[in-house]
């Protein structure tokens, strides 16, 4: 009896939610904690980070147009999508982090746990950061949290899953769309967690996913002129300081994670939330 | 007949055929026990009691009437749900199991509308768009706030009540039960659910709900029964906290029977919510919005906009306007998608709703009722418009609960303001005007919970409910609405 | 309702219009398009739909061919039924017009042609009543004009008025619709307004769109003009008719209309003389659906002709 030969998979970049190869048509191998290979992914170009900014930028209105509602119901939907799938994540954890079984299934449980409490905020950042104001006058003063924008994720490169989970839902809950590289190292979770998002209602370009040489791209979305914020956890600090000084030049928001920053904090969800404050007269 | 002449003949009318959603879509059971410890089982001194469709008087199904032992038997649950399973369960698996039943809700959505419908009398239409929509969201919202509890503004870790017992009218069923049970769960309490006598059946689905949801037995139990049950939960010394809503009446017997006791209370009451209109408000907009202040839900809402006060400079323009809606309301079988306007809840309350209208017209004030043709069975009040009314008519001042408006009229903002406050009750308002500053102006002098801007009858488990004075204390929905359920 | 004598007394009258609330509005309008339409009320209303129909085409590629195919298809639309009833108007060009009246002949079915520098109305007066008098003497029953959006939009609501008075005139025993193009008007205040100088001015209907721009006929707008229309039959004692155009492709979406049309300004309006659907492909879809209802299955488009 002979083996059965498996259908092997493609990894491609996400972008405007469709599943396209780099334009440069390059790949990299990227090969699991203990040195096998594991995949050929795309390795993504400036130009791809062109197309995915351009996507996360026209698909911000609209993501902040829908109701808080309708987007924790399209973030929960993606937790359901991630629970029916989760040995095909946790093998992948597995494999790109060096765990076993049991370690990796515990992270994917708490991956799945974090996208159910980023779900949960959508309709509830607003009470909490957002407020009436006292003002000395016959004024009706409201202050509002509104989305900065297009945020650049720079993953985290050991978090395959958890640490991705964090760093692009807290802005999208929040009404930001995002581009984000994945890990260069252990990019394989965020792959499949993005092919989730398609059948998780998901608007186009609210996520976008590329691959690759981080030190390639990361000055490209740390310069891109059309993104308002950046996260430069997946750096190294140096590096991160540069980043950071490339983000000056269009007044970035520029986000870098505590030592050890408590899952409870709100942090990165404040980091790419603007105060929007309004007076309104009170008069006969 | 030519071509033209046949499109001609049926041309100048339309008259919609009846639209009737099925009632089998319901799949009511001939009984229902009683909901407690995770399983349904007979009341222990087996009484059961019937619940009709006010639309036609037929029997639906019978229900357990729960006594004093089985008010205990379901606390006791409660209790022991709560000390040994649920207090120990964290807000991320609580999170998950709200986000469950919210599903569930969704997917079992029309059948939970046919139900509510039959029970209630109130119409498919509104069952299925407003009813059922709110009672997934409002599970779906207080999910989120489980395993963020500390984000709350109550301070880190804030605790639990224990045990509540909650009792819900029978106005919006579903809802009722969704808007107690989700804040109450969220923030780690277990609850004692009793509905109200006449419309038991959406909770007993919401307890299937719970099962399939496998919810640990004694989290959520549902005991059906009249006011004695009520009673004998509000008199459990094992309660730690008891939510009610319903009439003022009512409340205060709660209000006094709890004082003595460590129980803490929250109280949704009654209401004569004024509809406050300027001369410049939007006017189709402000028609449809007095329309659905007071008809909606046949007036069976609390927060009803049950006064109109209107600038005496277009009160004429208005009243017209509004006669002229009122004869297109249609009025009939809940079930026809239809149908705009459906059946009073039960022949007490329609009792109630007549003796009241009566006593409008011997007081003086003109009315205006429907022309509507109202079906030979059931419970059935056509919609009506008293004009000419005074602020010392009791038509002014009680609650009615039923599809009759009282309109009267106001010269300035602050005669508005004041005619508007003159009552005991404070629960909502509305004010219709395009000049935001006078509609600021005047909402932050109005005595209500809520006030509706240029819209009426809005509701978001987002957006905190409830009311002041005698239309009672405590919030339902958006942040403000856990504080009822935790030790803060 | 007094005459018009000045764009003082235009505007003075127009600012006294009441506001529209635009989450109200858009409530109303979406609560109406909930009621369910079956059966013996479908039928008719299918019927009622196609009999209310301006089968349009207006594209700069129309010649006579496609305006004779236009034409036969507005007089039989479905061959093989003939209590299928006609359409109400055929809708061209202007330098169509002789074209159609000689293809439709007796029949029933009118012949309406746009005018004024339709779509955009970027042209002299003078140029736009020329473009009037031409297509009402080459045999145009019906003439839809366009409003200067220019002037509306600067205040010049006086020039807006004096346009349609002039068009009116020039369209002599032509019945008259203005096109407010309310996809530009943008806000429902505006179609309020512009509806009002419309029918001041003397139009016989107020449509919606010319189809030509990305926003065209949507629920609310019809709403807001049939409220304008009823409250305009009782301060002036005449009644104007609605064209909603632009977009309304399916059954479903006509029926919607005709619920708002019923339950806003009443049956009365039920009736090609005072509401139209200006359309192309819609006609297809009533027939399909027709044809659904009589033989209880899904039909296939090639079924009907496709113009």
């Amino acid at each position: 009896m002979s083996d059965r030969l498996d259908v092997r998979k493609t990894y491609k970049l996400l972008i405007n939610g469709a599943f396209p190869r780099s334009e440069s048509g390059r790949s990299y191998e990227v090969t699991a904690a203990k040195g096998e290979f594991l995949a050929n992914v795309a390795q993504g170009s400036r130009k791809d980070i062109r197309d995915a900014v351009t996507a996360a930028r026209s698909a911000q209105a609209k993501w902040w147009n829908a109701t808080a509602y309708n987007r924790g119901q399209v973030i929960y939907r993606l937790a359901e999508m991630a629970e029916s799938r989760r040995d095909e994540l946790a093998e992948h954890v597995a494999l790109s982090e060096g765990v076993n079984a049991r370690t990796s299934q515990k992270t994917v449980s708490a991956s799945i746990d974090r996208m159910v409490w980023y779900a949960g905020w959508t309709d509830k950042i607003a009470q909490v950061l957002g407020g009436t104001n006292p003002v000395a006058g016959p004024f009706f003063n409201f202050s509002i949290p509104v989305p900065s924008g297009v945020v650049g994720v720079i993953c985290v490169q050991e978090s395959s899953l958890v640490g991705f989970v964090d760093a692009v839902l807290a802005p999208i809950c929040v009404g930001n769309t995002v581009v984000a590289l994945a890990s260069e190292t252990r990019p394989t979770p965020a792959v499949l967690l993005g092919e989730m998002t398609s059948s998780s209602d998901f608007p186009s370009g609210v996520l976008n996913i590329v691959t690759g040489i981080t030190s390639e791209l990361a000055p490209v979305l740390a310069a891109h002129e059309d993104v308002d914020g950046l996260d430069v956890s997946g750096l190294a600090p140096e590096v991160a300081d540069e980043m950071a000084a490339l983000a000056a030049g269009s007044i970035k928001r520029v986000y870098r994670p505590h030592q050890k920053e408590l899952e409870s904090s709100l942090r990165r969800l404040r980091a790419f939330v603007e105060t929007s404050t309004v007076w309104h007269t009170i008069g006969q | 007949m030519s071509d033209r002449q046949l499109a001609n003949s049926q041309l100048g009318s339309l008259e919609y055929d009846p639209a009737p959603e099925s009632a089998a879509i319901a799949k009511l059971k001939p009984s229902y026990g009683l909901f407690i410890d995770g399983k349904f089982s007979e009341a222990e001194g087996g009484a059961q009691f019937a619940t009709v469709n006010p639309a036609n008087e037929e029997q639906l199904s019978m229900v357990a009437q729960a006594d004093a032992v089985d008010v205990d038997r379901a606390v006791s649950s409660a209790r022991r749900a709560y000390d040994k399973v649920w207090s120990k369960t964290t807000g991320a698996q609580r999170s998950k199991y709200l986000f469950r039943i919210a599903r569930l809700i969704q997917e079992r959505s029309r059948e939970l509308a046919v139900v509510e419908t039959l029970d209630n009398g109130k119409p498919i239409r509104e069952s299925r768009d407003v009813d059922i929509p709110l009672a997934a969201a409002h599970f779906f919202y207080y999910a989120g706030w489980a395993d963020k509890l500390d984000h709350a503004g109550f301070g880190v870790n804030p605790k639990p009540l224990g045990v509540a017992g909650q009792i819900i009218p029978w106005n919006f069923p579903l809802l009722m039960a969704a808007w107690k049970l989700a804040p109450a769960l969220a923030a780690g309490n277990t609850c004692v659910l009793k509905p109200a006598e006449t419309t038991p059946l959406s909770a007993l689905v919401l307890a299937e709900i719970v099962e399939q949801a496998e919810l640990p037995p004694g989290v959520v139990n549902i005991i059906t029964g009249d006011g004695s049950t009520g009673a004998a939960l509000v008199d459990h010394n094992d309660v730690d906290k008891i939510a009610f809503t319903g009439s003022t009446e009512v409340g205060r017997m709660i209000q006094q029977r709890t004082a003595a006791s460590h129980k803490h209370l929250t109280l949704e009451l009654g209401g004569k919510g004024a509809n406050i209109v300027f001369d410049d408000a939007p006017i189709d907009e402000m028609i449809e919005g007095i329309i659905d202040g007071i008809f909606f839900n046949q007036g069976h809402v609390c927060c009803a906009g049950s006064r109109l006060l209107v600038q005496e400079s277009v009160a004429d323009e208005v009243l017209r306007r509004l006669v002229r809606r009122v004869e297109q309301l249609r009025v009939g079988d809940p079930l026809d998608k239809n149908t705009d306007v459906g059946a009073i809840n039960s022949a007490a309350q329609l009792l109630r709703i007549r003796e009241l209208t009566d006593f409008g017209v011997s007081e003086g004030a003109t009315r205006y009722t429907s022309s509507c043709e109202l079906p030979q069975k059931g419970y059935w009040f056509a919609p009506t418009v008293f004009a000419d009314v005074s602020q010392s008519h009791r038509i002014a001042r009680e609650e009615i609960f039923g599809p009759v408006l009282s309109v009267l009229t106001f010269r300035t903002p602050e005669e508005a303001v004041a005619k508007a406050n003159n009552t005991n009750y404070g629960l909502a308002c509305g004010v219709w005007s395009e000049k935001g500053s006078r509609t600021l102006w005047v909402a932050e002098r109005l005595r209500a919970g809520v006030i509706w801007a240029n819209t009426y009858n809005r509701f978001d488990p987002t957006s905190p409910f409830g009311g002041m004075r005698e239309s009672g204390f405590g919030r339902e929905g958006g942040r403000h609405g856990l504080e009822a359920y935790l030790n803060v | 309702m007094p005459n018009i004598e000045s764009e003082a007394q235009l505007k003075a009258l127009i600012a006294s219009l009441s506001g529209v609330d635009a989450v109200g509005a858009e409530a109303r309008a979406a609560k109406l398009s909930t009621r369910s339409i079956k059966k013996s009320t479908k039928l008719a209303a299918i019927d009622m739909a196609i009999s209310m129909v301006d089968l349009t085409t207006l594209e700069g590629a129309d010649t006579p061919g496609r305006v004779t195919s236009l034409c036969t298809k507005a007089m039989r639309p479905d061959p093989r039924d003939l209590t299928v009833p006609s359409v109400a108007a055929v809708c061209v060009y202007p330098d169509l017009v002789a074209h159609a009246r000689s293809v439709l002949g007796a029949s029933p079915v009118a012949v309406a042609s746009v005018a004024t520098a339709f779509p955009s109305g970027r042209a002299s007066l003078a140029v736009k009543l020329m473009d009037v008098r031409e297509a009402v003497s080459a045999g145009a029953d019906e003439v839809d004009m366009v409003i200067d959006r220019g002037a509306f939009l600067s205040g010049r609501i006086g020039q807006v008025f004096d346009e349609v008075v002039a068009v009116k005139e020039a369209c002599g025993d032509a019945h008259l619709k203005v096109i407010l193009e309310t996809g530009e008007l943008v806000t429902y205040d505006n179609v309020r307004r512009a509806s009002w100088i419309a029918m001041l001015g003397g139009a016989d209907f107020i449509k919606t769109s010319t189809g030509k721009v990305t926003v065209n006929a949507t629920l609310p707008v019809a709403l807001v003009m049939l409220e304008a229309v009823r409250d305009f039959a009782e301060t002036a004692g005449r009644t104007v008719g609605v064209k909603v155009a632009g977009g309304i492709r399916t059954t479903k979406d006509a029926i919607r209309y005709l619920v708002v049309v019923n339950e806003t300004v009443g049956s009365t309006w039920l009736t090609p003389d005072l509401f139209r659907f200006g359309a192309s492909s819609l006609l297809n879809d009533l027939l399909m659906q027709r044809l659904k209802q009589q033989r209880g299955a899904y039909v296939r488009a090639d079924e009907f002709s496709m113009d």
